[in-house]
């Protein structure tokens, strides 16, 4: 299934909702264009739910850690949700778990954030 | 009388949609050769990382230019080669993604991912000195013996 992404607000955390696969190409670049979006419109908090993800190629990787930079030099935080075991297991084997906050619980994640 | 080995071979325009179209069909071979679903998920995986790589990298995305995907069926194992008609590179100079201090590039992390997918793993200089992957998955002994 091609990449879908809706956004909404919890206090002042903008939730991402995407499903579908993130990989090379059209789907990569909506993740990379939607995070941008938010930051350019000001949001420094940011949850990417990953709940209905469960194929993530290593471009798909490489947006959500380009996502991660681009957040975090703007002095914001971005977090990851509800992984699905395949998208886990992906990031434990790159060592991305060690550079990403990733949460099970949507109001914990929320009230997570600084 | 000794099984005979399938070979199939797969001439792939350096487009985008031929990642999809690779790992699609190396995705059903290995159904019908009877791995089990984690494994098919792997093959697919590393097949798209391996075309990716010949896409983006080998073939600079250059529609001029071929990527050659084989597939060879023994008695044990899958084994396919992804071959393009870049220039080749040396393994040993791709950095480690896992470093520390890698873990926040962009890229770089397909060739880790096509070897912790597969059973083995390697990079050959083809015979138009571009690059071959070659990755190999065996089958369980307990549906080997099944196996046509």
């Amino acid at each position: 299934m091609a990449l879908q992404g809706t956004t909404r607000e919890v206090n002042d955390v903008v939730i991402v909702d995407f499903s579908g696969k993130i990989t090379l190409g059209e789907a990569s670049s909506l993740l990379r264009r939607t995070v941008k979006d938010l930051t350019d419109s000001g949001h420094r908090k940011i949850l990417i739910n990953l709940d209905d993800v469960d194929y993530i190629d290593s471009s798909g990787i490489g947006e959500l850690v380009s996502a991660y930079t681009t957040v975090r030099s703007i002095s914001g935080e971005l977090k990851l949700l509800n992984l699905t075991k395949r998208v886990h297991d992906l990031l434990q084997i790159t060592r991305l778990f060690t550079v990403f906050d990733v949460q099970s619980d949507e109001a914990a994640a929320i009230r997570s954030f600084h | 009388m000794a099984a005979q080995t399938q070979r199939i071979e797969i001439t792939l325009e350096t487009l985008l949609e031929s990642v999809d179209l690779a790992e699609s069909i190396a995705m059903r071979i290995a159904e019908n050769f009877g791995f089990s679903e984690e494994d098919i998920h792997k093959i697919g995986m590393s097949v798209r990382e391996g075309v990716i790589n010949a896409y983006n990298y080998g073939n600079q995305q250059d529609p001029r230019k071929k990527i050659l995907m084989t597939v060879e069926l023994g008695s044990d194992r899958m084994v396919i080669r992804v071959l393009d008609q870049g220039k080749g590179f040396n393994i040993t100079e791709v950095p480690d993604p896992l470093a520390e201090e890698n873990l926040l590039r962009t890229s770089g992390r397909g060739l880790f991912l096509m070897r912790a997918f597969m059973d083995e793993f390697d990079v050959r200089s083809g015979p138009g000195g571009g690059a071959e992957l070659v990755m190999v998955k065996r089958i369980p002994s307990a549906i080997s013996a099944d196996a046509p």
